[in-house]
């Protein structure tokens, strides 16, 4: 009586794709925890300078970044054009680094509070009195070893 | 009365919505490691009695406000930067307990007695652009690589491989644990050899 009786059909039956979409958002997993998002907006120009004496700068956990550089052009109204430091997201001033710093190392756990690194990451054309200035302050609170970021790429880029 | 199965959900697009979420993902995040210039600053403790040390194991490289270079007083090219650092930290003029015996250089008396004793100077004005800086920096560091490459090879002729490779097999936290072992001593041997004695004084006001 039923009148959706099934045909049963000579042909093969379809593959199922059910488990497409399992097999697919395994992968976009993956990718999200595997991926680390750029945690602060950047607020300076940062083109950085050409080195090719390089070396990597493995496990971000043990990196503390300062960024500098002139302010991007739509804070430049409120900010002006001169270089300015900024730490996380938001513009400071030299004599907050070492205050930085020293949250920044607290925040770490106990046994990476003496293997942190301190990458510079400075626009190229800043002048270099604002980057002495940085690493007076990082002097002051013992944070001394640091690292130039720059992209890869021969010396001779910096020069024009 | 026969009984209604509710209608199956079809599945179909599933597939597709995941796709354009894993293709959204994987075009938006970058997998970038920083590479840079590790550098260590001086501790700020200052010096009761500063070491005396010959004015010929200096080496001064100065960077003007202008970009210009100023190398043992002479305006110099940047190009010319690399070598003449090289031949300066290579120079081993020293003899008795100071001689140098795998040094190649000129063993000129006026120049450094032996890479130990070497000290390279960089001084820069606050109007230096970091760029330039960076440049300079990256000369000094090539030239002390080149010189340690010059040894590790022939140290260990047997590894096939420079310092500048062994040093980064050594940091990657993929290679066993065995051979970070056999490469550290050899490493360290390489650095005293040559070890990095960059000096970099507070910048002062050069009119």
């Amino acid at each position: 009586m039923s009148k959706f009786k099934k045909k049963k059909g000579g042909n093969l039956p379809a593959i199922s794709t059910a488990s497409l979409p399992d097999i697919v958002f395994m992968l976009l997993f993956f990718f999200m925890v595997a991926t680390v998002m750029r945690d602060s907006t950047l607020m300076v120009v940062n083109k950085l300078p050409a080195a090719d004496q390089i070396q990597k700068l493995d496990k971000k956990d043990r990196v503390m970044y300062i960024y500098a550089g002139k302010p991007s052009s739509r804070y430049q109204d409120k900010y002006g054009t001169s270089a300015r430091i900024q730490l996380n997201d938001k513009f400071a001033s030299v004599d907050e680094v070492g205050a930085f710093i020293l949250a920044e190392r607290a925040s770490k756990r106990q046994e990476l509070q003496n293997v942190l690194t301190t990458a510079l990451k400075v626009d190229s054309d800043t002048k270099m009195g604002l980057i002495q200035d940085i690493k007076q302050e990082l002097r002051k609170v013992q944070a001394l070893k640091i690292n130039y970021t720059t992209r890869v790429g021969d010396y001779t880029q910096n020069l024009n | 009365m026969a009984k209604r199965a509710a209608p199956e959900v079809n599945a179909g697009s599933m597939a597709d919505i995941a796709f354009l979420l894993l293709i959204f993902f994987l075009v938006t995040t970058t997998i970038e490691t920083d590479s840079g210039l590790n550098r260590k600053l001086p501790p700020m403790e200052d010096q009761v009695d500063p070491p005396i040390i010959r004015e010929k194991n200096i080496f001064t490289v100065l960077v003007s406000k202008n970009d210009q270079l100023l190398v043992e007083e002479e305006l110099v090219d940047i190009a010319d930067l690399r070598s003449l650092a090289i031949s300066f930290l290579d120079n081993g003029g020293g003899v008795g307990d100071e001689a140098c015996d795998y040094c190649q250089g000129e063993r000129d008396e006026t120049s450094s007695d032996n890479p130990d004793k070497a000290i390279i100077s960089l001084k820069n004005d606050r109007e230096t652009s970091y760029k330039v800086y960076i440049a300079v920096q990256n000369e000094l560091v090539a030239a002390y690589n080149d010189l340690r490459n010059r040894e590790f090879v022939r140290l260990y002729p047997n590894l096939g491989i420079n310092f500048v490779e062994a040093q980064k097999q050594y940091d990657d936290p993929r290679t066993s644990a065995d051979t970070s072992e056999d490469l550290k001593p050899k490493l360290d041997q390489v650095k005293s050899m040559y070890p990095q004695k960059l000096s970099e004084a507070e910048s002062n006001k050069l009119n």
